[in-house]
């Protein structure tokens, strides 16, 4: 076990994060007024979890294609395939844990897809994955037939609406998902091999690592992500609108990816920090609501955000304050 | 289910829309071609059902061709409709510029060109007529309304708007004002956008709740859509509140799901946004003909208003197959 360190808490992410929701404090006084109310935390706090989640589900698995240098631009329309599939399967009278999990195996077909463009054929990542981003959608109308397709199926609805020990369940999930990926990447050799290839794929190859087999397996795993977080907005609205489920999410995924620390270059990653980019994100969304703010500022405000958060996170932001703290610290502890 | 079936309500509901049955049998036979912007909405799709099935209720030869949201393709099939020597051409167009080339060459082949639901910046000379609704007043029917159904009491409204900028949530935002008005007693206490989705509107509705004393204070929410409205009444339920009764919900477009709302009592009213734009067109069209009555520069199709007094059940179940 590493010994937690104090000073690894005072990283960038975090300090964003509490500083927007200061913010939002500041803005909206009772922001972090939580109360019980049928069975579940109910409040502004809980709404950025709760909203947070499908990017943050989107962003675990964008962290590991970001990390292998890749990108991928399919997950909004991957969101609406699966969205689609889980929510026609239900109205076609399938139970409902058949039909995730027939979304689910779509999601992780098309992640394999996207996986066999890059790894086999050697495409560019970014026009591998364009190709199911545009192609995606339309799978997503033919198969919603241009309409959003509504269900009533309780247990299809519980994987967006319902509750766990009070939370969200889409919360939940995600918590759930990035635990259970940190530990796949973190306890095994995964990440350390990931990290490899995202430095230099051909050395990495050179020192005996299956590259294309890790490739295809970080593009099916964002495809699987993309599946979860589908389901989880097609069941949250109660049904499939295949013309606007995720669309440009993937956007904001890969926001968080970066806001979260990982280099566009490939290399270091780190999933958790990537679901508190998408906090982040989220925060920032649900403060402009309950700020009252005139919706033309939306993205102006946004983008200043975010602007300011990856300025704080350059390095040469941090020079100024790094070098001399860094020194006392050697000090007071010897 | 299959076309055949959709097209047979459809007809069905044309039938009932159409009141008066003038005699058009000078349209008979006759071929026009339809440019469709595409299919990106629930709504289009309804439109491009009630056109098929307008025309074929009058016998009428459509040419039907799918633009996919692309000019390019759009004046590609109006010229092939002027190569193939059509009777007359429907353009609902995906944009306001860049038309006036093409809408010459269909002049100089006298041909008739008529506009569905949008308008362009061309000449008003280079076409029949415009079919369109009116946003602002559609707005305006929205907020009359709220008006009547509130009275004197003191009312806050939240509103979710579409798209920031988008023609749609500036008129419909306007014509809503401009009813509320000089009722002192109505106010709209927050404005987002909800971009005409569900989910945004949900998410927005969600902040409003909890940003006006866990919605208590609120007294009707106005949706610039149907399909936000729907996402907001989630919204309201999941805050313990009741949809209908403890907040009013009032939206524009009469789409199905916003009667089965109101079936179960959650939705109080909605401006419908026809999607016959091809009747009127026909009707203009064969007037044109028989004797060369130019028909109004803008056809403005009504702005109905709905309540669960009209049938809900009834709306939905013929809405249900357009579509939507």
């Amino acid at each position: 076990m590493r010994r937690l360190r104090l000073d690894r808490l005072a990283n960038p992410q975090l300090l964003a994060l509490v500083g927007v929701l200061a913010i939002n404090w500041l803005l909206f006084p009772s922001f972090f007024h939580v109360t019980w109310q049928d069975g579940r935390f109910f409040g502004s706090f809980i709404d950025v979890l709760n909203r947070g989640a499908p990017v943050a589900i989107l962003a675990i698995g964008m962290t590991g294609v970001i990390a292998t240098k890749g990108v991928d631009l399919s997950v909004g329309a991957i969101m609406a395939v699966c969205g689609a599939v889980a929510a026609t399967m239900v109205v076609a009278g399938y139970p409902a844990p058949i039909a995730i999990i027939a979304a689910l195996a779509v999601g992780l077909a098309c992640g394999l897809w996207n996986g066999f463009l890059v790894a086999v054929l050697d495409i560019q990542p970014i026009v591998a994955t364009l190709v199911l981003m545009v192609a995606g959608r339309g799978i997503a109308q033919l198969i919603t037939e241009g309409s959003i397709v509504t269900f009533n199926d309780p247990s299809l609805i519980f994987v967006g609406t319902g509750s766990f020990l009070g939370f969200p369940m889409a919360a939940v999930i995600a918590v759930v998902l990035m635990v259970l990926v940190t530990l796949l990447v973190r306890r095994t050799a995964i990440g350390l091999f990931i990290q490899a290839i995202g430095v230099n794929r051909a050395a990495a190859s050179l020192a005996g690592i299956h590259s294309r087999m890790l490739l295809m397996l970080v593009y099916a795993l964002s495809g699987l992500c993309a599946a979860i977080a589908g389901i989880v907005v097609a069941a949250d609205i109660r049904g499939a609108d295949a013309n606007n489920s995720g669309l440009w999410l993937e956007l904001d995924a890969i926001l968080a990816v970066v806001i979260g620390g990982t280099s566009l270059l490939g290399g270091r990653f780190s999933i958790p920090m990537a679901v508190v980019g998408a906090l982040i994100i989220q925060a920032m969304n649900t403060g402009i609501l309950v700020s009252g703010f005139p919706p033309e500022f939306n993205l102006v405000v946004k983008a200043g955000m975010i602007i300011l958060i990856l300025l704080l996170q350059s390095p040469y932001a941090a020079l100024p304050f790094k070098r001399r703290p860094a020194a006392s610290n050697k000090t007071a502890s010897s | 289910m299959t076309i055949i079936t959709k097209l047979a309500i459809a007809a069905s509901l044309a039938t009932a829309l159409t009141s008066v049955s003038i005699a058009q049998d000078n349209l008979k036979g006759l071929v026009v071609g339809f440019s469709q912007i595409g299919s990106e909405s629930g709504w289009r799709a309804a439109e491009t059902s009630v056109t098929k099935a307008q025309a074929e209720e009058r016998g009428i030869d459509l040419k039907f061709a799918d633009a996919q949201q692309k000019q390019e393709n759009q004046i590609k099939a109006i010229r092939g409709f002027i190569a193939q020597g059509v009777d007359a051409i429907m353009v609902a167009p995906v944009v306001a510029t860049g038309w006036e080339d093409v809408l010459t060459e269909a002049k100089e082949a006298e041909i008739p060109v008529i506009l569905l639901d949008r308008g362009v910046d061309a000449p008003e000379d280079l076409y029949l007529t415009s079919v369109a609704s009116d946003q602002v007043k559609e707005g305006r029917v929205a907020g009359q309304w709220l008006v009547d159904a509130v009275g004197d009491a003191d009312c806050k409204v939240v509103e979710l708007q579409g798209t920031v900028g988008s023609t749609p949530a500036i008129n419909r935002k306007q014509g809503f004002e401009e009813a509320i008005a000089g009722h002192a007693n109505i106010t709209i206490a927050r404005s987002q956008t909800g971009d005409f989705t569900r989910s945004k509107g949900k998410e927005v509705m969600e902040g409003f709740i909890k940003a006006e004393n866990g919605g208590k204070d609120i007294c009707a929410v106005y949706a610039h859509n149907d399909d936000m409205a729907v996402g907001a009444i989630q919204a309201i339920k999941d805050a313990g509140l009741k949809p209908g009764t403890d907040i009013k919900v009032v939206s524009i477009d009469a789409v199905p799901d916003i009667f089965a709302a109101m079936v179960n009592g959650e939705a109080n009213a909605t401006v419908e946004l026809t999607p016959n734009m091809a009747g009127p067109a026909f009707d203009a069209l064969s007037a044109y003909l028989a004797d060369g009555t130019e028909p109004a520069k803008f056809i403005i199709t009504e702005s109905k208003l709905y309540t669960p007094a009209d049938n809900p059940q009834g709306e939905y179940d013929t809405r249900k197959g357009l579509g939507y």
